[in-house]
């Protein structure tokens, strides 16, 4: 049965030495409002594990709008394929994750997005792991088993049971059922499966029945813990508009189309 | 100094190699140009999860822009009849299960088909991996577009890798600013020359040897 709860009252399940997993790909999806509760919170030495960690443009952080990059001082390891947005102005630079690495303060592990998100469905599932031939003669095969099977070759990717999921739904019914919009779904029903304990932001409660039975991507038994945005927050469907403005304005004034230009590099 | 092709015709003859009813995925960078080339009927997927979406949005058009609509990439793109959302271990199935062409940036290609993409900081800490190791690996056809050359004039299509590797023997085609390239179990086959370049001026641009075809041909767009 999921709670409903308030951010604060959510984040008391969150301890110091956590694993952490969320959903980032930018704004859309990531739960943003639950990031900043946890900086409130004020643990310490955790993991994140997430697909992407990419800071806002500037001007964004003025209107109270948060990207995981604000959980760095709170973290002692990263679980990660995807660093930062190459070029795009951000307050922590790539200089600052090189220096955090350097100085043995940060520990990353770099993980193709595909093998991220089945060692997060293996530690859903109760698994002991997966083969993945993904990474194979790469950095990223670096200390793992090899094996061939079946002619083909494999690389051991242990799996991933964060002990807090923080997801971003669109919506939520009082039993915890879950229904995303676009593709702002990304990681977050697999977060949510793999996660011991499940703390879900959404636009909007609704009581059971509401939502169609054949809609709900996530079930409720996979959720513990339910927090409904304010409508005065800048994260609420609510604001929404302001927000897709500002997003506009920005790539406006930068001359480009996209908020993460290079994700999966490739051009220098 | 002869004219390379533009980024522009670059992804138009690059989007020629899909047919209508190929799933494809455009990777970030050059690839996402092909975005307004695809053929009516071919079908784009997003390995953040969405497969079958519109064109995308253009910078000043803010009206047409949904939040929730982004590609990979960032970018805005509208919706169409059809299309479909699917969470990211779905969307990886759908990458590794050999269903998508898949058009990615390079840094490098071998001779072999070895590929390398992803860049790494000063410090060797931060590989920018994303999800082009499984793109590579799990492509039906993979189809490399960058430019020929570096910026300080060295080859991109080398003998051996010296960048770090993303996956080896992924590579089908290698589309640059100077040629369409195969490449085969016997080595790199040149199939086409950018208009106003022969075959020798790109051998010499090139690291690692290139077997000109029988039917080699003038790039058409």
């Amino acid at each position: 049965m999921s709670e409903i709860c308030t951010a604060d009252e959510a984040m008391a399940r969150v301890h110091d030495g956590d694993m952490i997993a969320a959903h980032n790909w930018g704004i859309s999806g990531s739960p943003g409002y639950l990031f900043r509760a946890l900086v409130e919170r004020g643990v310490k030495d955790l993991t994140l594990c997430i697909p992407n960690l990419i800071p806002l443009p500037e001007g964004f952080v003025e209107r109270g709008l948060t990207d995981p990059t604000i959980l760095i001082p709170q973290l002692k390891k990263i679980i990660s394929p995807f660093f930062g947005a190459r070029g795009i102005m951000s307050r922590f630079s790539e200089a600052f994750f090189d220096t955090l690495a350097k100085e043995g303060r940060l520990e990353i592990e770099a993980s193709a997005h595909g093998s991220l998100m089945e060692r997060l469905h293996a530690g859903a599932m109760g698994l002991g792991g997966v083969y993945s031939p993904v990474g194979v003669d790469t950095i990223v095969e670096e200390g793992k088993e090899k094996r061939t099977i079946d002619g083909v070759d494999y690389i051991f990717e242990r799996p991933l049971r964060p002990d807090v999921g923080l997801v971003k739904a669109d919506k939520a019914d009082t039993l915890g059922n879950l229904v995303y919009r676009g593709s702002a779904r990304g990681a977050n029903p697999v977060i949510a499966m793999a996660s011991k304990y499940t703390i879900v932001e959404v636009f909007d409660v609704v009581e059971p029945g509401v939502l169609e039975p054949e809609m709900i991507v996530t079930p409720g038994v996979f959720v513990d813990c339910v927090v409904r945005i304010p409508d005065e927050d800048v994260y609420s469907e609510k604001r929404r508009p302001e927000l897709m403005q500002l997003l506009a304005e920005v790539m406006l004034a930068r001359g480009v189309q996209s908020e993460a230009a290079d994700i999966e590099g490739g051009e220098e | 100094m002869k004219d390379r092709l533009t980024e522009e015709l670059l992804a138009m003859r690059a989007a020629q190699e899909i047919r209508p009813g190929d799933y494809c995925n455009l990777g970030i960078g050059l690839p996402q140009l092909c975005a307004s080339h695809v053929p009516a009927g071919a079908i784009v997927q997003s390995e953040n999860g969405a497969l079958g979406y519109g064109p995308l949005v253009g910078p000043d058009d803010v009206e047409k822009m949904d939040l929730d609509f982004i590609d990979a990439g960032g970018s805005f793109f509208t919706p169409a009849p059809g299309m479909a959302f699917f969470d990211m271990s779905t969307s990886f199935t759908m990458i590794r299960s050999g269903r998508l062409m898949s058009f990615l940036g390079g840094l490098q290609v071998s001779e072999k088909g070895d590929l390398a993409i992803h860049s790494l900081s000063d410090t060797d800490e931060f590989p920018q991996i994303g999800g082009s190791m499984d793109l590579a690996w799990g492509a039906k056809r993979l189809v490399i577009l960058m430019t020929h050359n570096t910026s300080d004039g060295k080859s991109k299509v080398v003998k051996e890798l010296t960048l770090p590797v993303s996956a080896r023997k992924c590579v089908d085609l290698i589309i640059t600013d100077l040629a369409v390239i195969e490449v085969t179990s016997g080595g790199l086959a040149l199939m086409e020359c950018t208009p106003g370049w022969t075959s020798e001026e790109i051998q010499e641009q090139t690291e690692a040897p290139l077997k000109v075809a029988d039917d080699v041909k003038e790039m058409e767009f």
